[in-house]
């Protein structure tokens, strides 16, 4: 039985691996120890914290995020969940979180369009008006929302980070336009760009100048802001957003799987014992 | 259903219905009384899990269709809302979105333990059928559901696949619009998809029931490919197979539950994270991980109606296998050269696979450049597909015709019952075939 479970599993496996992807040429991401790996991570509440703070200051300028709500914030799991406030919309911290933005809306009087602060029941308001609009201030590229971008690349937060603290001058040799940015980590092909000797370089351009310095956001607790430390941060934050309800699939997850375990083992019993007298 | 009824209705209300509408006696005639072989062994615990499998995507998409919006502009985002707002909607979208694939690693693994014991074989040939159209009703079923959650692969995954149509002569173009709605994959595509993503599941049902009834007609195929002779060779299904097939059903549950809970998104790709849009082609369109094989299938051959007729003849030559396989033996146990040609199958079944999931012109031992054979390098997964498929067909076309002809099988038990009291590797090994066994 043993091995026929093997064989089980390396059926599977091979099945699974056939999905695996054709190799980018792109660097691989760098390895973080993430607080929400594995089936009893969590996500670091105060780094969630952080992170919602360089979105809020930095991202927030170009990327929208239409999913979240400011409700999010104080959810389960979220940064700003207190136990004293099981309805996030009550979460005093969200809501004066949510008054500091000013959305659009409409006066249900006259029908004029105002702006007015947001409420915890907002989503995150976009920073442009339209995607024509977004693609106008930022040459020609449109800024992807950040709603579920964690799950939307491939190596999720991981990949994030690298991308936002992993930008280095172009070697040699690559020709590019002044829009353009180069990313090792960021897919792509640069062969038709390369005029260098060897290989062309791993990764791709994008549009996004280098996002992060040291300091540019101030951190509350006293972390050090550094770029590494504010990438890793808006990364688990944006892991958090894709993901809001993953805290509660793995608590559920554990019970789940005690629960077939028992269940499993006393079939297992129940096989033994009806099947004792039968050769087979 | 097969054999006599042992059924006795015991109380004056089981009379009085058992002669009016018996469905307490054809429940107890084919779940509970039903002689089943006594030696079938966990490759026979599957058609219990599918059966598992199909309850939990019934169930679990009739609550997502409850909260889904089939419309290009708000596809995304209720599927997003479903996960975010809906009370446990992340358990149910990812019951159901992995669900898909559980379900069909589970019918593969019931197809390939078909083939090895072939139970396809008289008086079983319908029953082999019947699975077939479960199989290409559960494909169509997967593809469109896939492409609800209107992101970049559902998108242009459903582009690929519905331009193969295409690729029909004469009629090609035509069939595409009318699948289409318009004159490309559009909002009446996704409506169309969800209605027929809701319907297939029921047939899918209705199919399971004939295959049942077809299964209870000769009653199951076992481990020896022998026939049931005698009362000593079976047991009532009800508790042997009921709690074995249950233990079974628990353990693929913790599987199932492992990707639910702890890998939700690791089968699925990236870019379907992504609204669809019609405008950015993915670098690398690939469907799930159970049509990769198809995939590279349909790419090993240059042209394109050629592709599609050799991905949709891997499908069809499978209904027609019963009368292809000419040996009178069922079970490869007793079929040494055989086992050794299903087992290349099966290693064939997954090359293609892998190859479906790669770029058609990398290379498979990086770094190696040999020569252009016809249009591609010959190191790359492209030649790597066309060895594999030409084996899949040479293994129903040519290698099963054949070899029940010329091959000479181990002896067979005599009976289901003889082998598990005498185990078959003390019987001697060069013992003579009867003859009547052969071919």
């Amino acid at each position: 039985m043993l091995r026929k479970g093997i064989t089980l599993a390396a059926l599977g496996l091979a099945l699974i691996g056939g999905a695996a992807q054709a190799s980018t040429h792109a660097k691989e991401p760098m390895e973080v120890d993430w607080s929400f790996d594995g089936p009893f991570g969590k996500f670091d509440k105060e780094q969630l914290q952080r992170g919602y703070k360089v979105y809020r200051e930095v991202c927030s300028a170009c990327h929208s995020m239409n999913l979240v709500y400011f409700r999010n914030l104080g959810q389960p799991g979220g940064p700003f969940y207190d136990p004293k406030y099981p309805n996030p919309n009550d979460n005093p911290y969200v809501k004066a979180l949510a008054k500091d933005i000013q959305v659009k809306d409409i006066d249900s009087e006259t029908g004029d369009e105002i702006q007015r602060p947001a409420t915890s029941a907002d989503h995150f308001p976009a920073p442009f008006p339209n995607e024509a609009a977004a693609r106008a201030s930022n040459g020609g590229a449109l800024p992807p929302d950040l709603s579920v971008i964690a799950k939307a690349r491939e190596g999720g937060p991981s990949y994030i980070h690298s991308l936002l603290a992993g930008y280095v001058n172009p070697p040699a040799g690559l020709t590019m336009s002044p829009t353009q940015h180069y990313n090792p980590y960021f897919p792509g092909d640069l062969t038709s760009a390369w005029s260098g000797k060897g290989h062309a370089p791993p990764g791709g351009f994008l549009a996004m100048p280098p996002p992060l310095t040291d300091n540019k956001v101030t951190f509350d607790d006293g972390t050090k802001s550094t770029v590494d430390q504010q990438a890793k941060d808006v990364a688990a934050f944006l892991m958090w957003a894709a993901e809001p309800k993953m805290e509660e699939r793995k608590r559920f997850g554990f019970g789940a799987m005690i629960y077939l375990l028992i269940f499993t083992g006393l079939l297992y019993a129940s096989y033994r014992r009806i099947w004792r007298n039968v050769a087979h | 259903m097969s054999g006599h009824s042992t059924y006795e209705p015991k109380t004056g209300f089981e009379r009085w219905l058992d002669m009016r509408l018996p469905i307490i006696r054809m429940a107890q005639d084919t779940a509970i009384n039903f002689p089943t072989p006594k030696n079938l062994n966990y490759w026979w615990t599957f058609g219990g899990i599918l059966a598992v499998m199909l309850g939990f995507q019934i169930v679990t998409g009739i609550v997502l269709a409850m909260h889904y919006v089939p419309h290009v502009d708000h596809a995304f985002a209720s599927v997003e809302r479903i996960m975010r707002d809906v009370n446990y909607g992340w358990l149910i979208r990812y019951m159901h979105a992995n669900g898909a694939s559980m379900f069909l690693l589970a019918v593969y693994i019931h197809m390939f333990r078909n083939l090895y014991y072939g139970s396809y074989k008289a008086p079983r040939e319908v029953l082999w059928i019947l699975g077939c159209v479960i199989y290409l009703l559960m494909m169509a079923t997967a593809f469109m559901g896939y492409v609800l959650p209107w992101g970049q692969m559902s998108f242009h995954g459903a582009v690929v696949i519905t331009n193969l149509i295409g690729a029909l002569p004469v009629i090609g173009d035509s069939i595409t619009t009318w699948l289409w709605g318009g004159f490309a994959v559009d909002n009446p595509t996704l409506n169309r998809f969800f209605s027929l993503h809701f319907l297939l599941p029921f047939m899918i049902a209705g199919v399971v029931g004939l295959h049942i009834w077809a299964l209870h007609v000769p009653g199951n195929n076992n481990p020896t490919g022998v026939n049931v002779k005698s009362k000593e060779d079976t047991v009532p299904f009800h508790p042997y197979y009921t709690v074995k097939d249950g233990f079974a059903i628990a353990l693929f549950l913790i599987l199932y539950a492992s990707f639910v809970f702890y890998n939700p998104n690791v089968l699925g790709h990236a870019d379907n994270y992504i609204p669809a849009n019609p405008l950015v082609t993915p670098a690398h369109i690939v469907p799930e991980w159970y049509f990769l094989p198809f995939y590279a299938i349909l790419r090993a051959v240059p042209n394109k109606l050629g592709g599609v007729l050799a991905m949709f003849g891997a499908i069809g030559v499978l209904f027609v296998l019963p009368w292809l396989d000419t040996s009178k033996v069922r079970s490869m146990r007793y079929r040494p050269t055989a086992k050794l040609y299903f087992f290349i199958f099966v290693v064939a079944c997954l090359v293609l696979g892998y190859c479906g999931g790669k770029l058609p012109d990398d290379p498979v031992i990086p770094g190696l450049t040999s020569f252009t054979l016809i249009d591609a390098d010959l190191n790359s997964f492209v030649w790597l597909s066309r060895v594999a498929a030409l084996y899949y067909f040479a293994y129903f076309l040519v290698i099963l015709p054949v070899l029940g002809l010329i091959e000479t099988p181990l002896p067979v038990p005599e009976s289901i019952s003889a082998p598990v009291l005498s185990h078959p590797a003390s019987t001697p090994a060069g013992a003579v075939a009867s003859p009547e066994k052969r071919g």
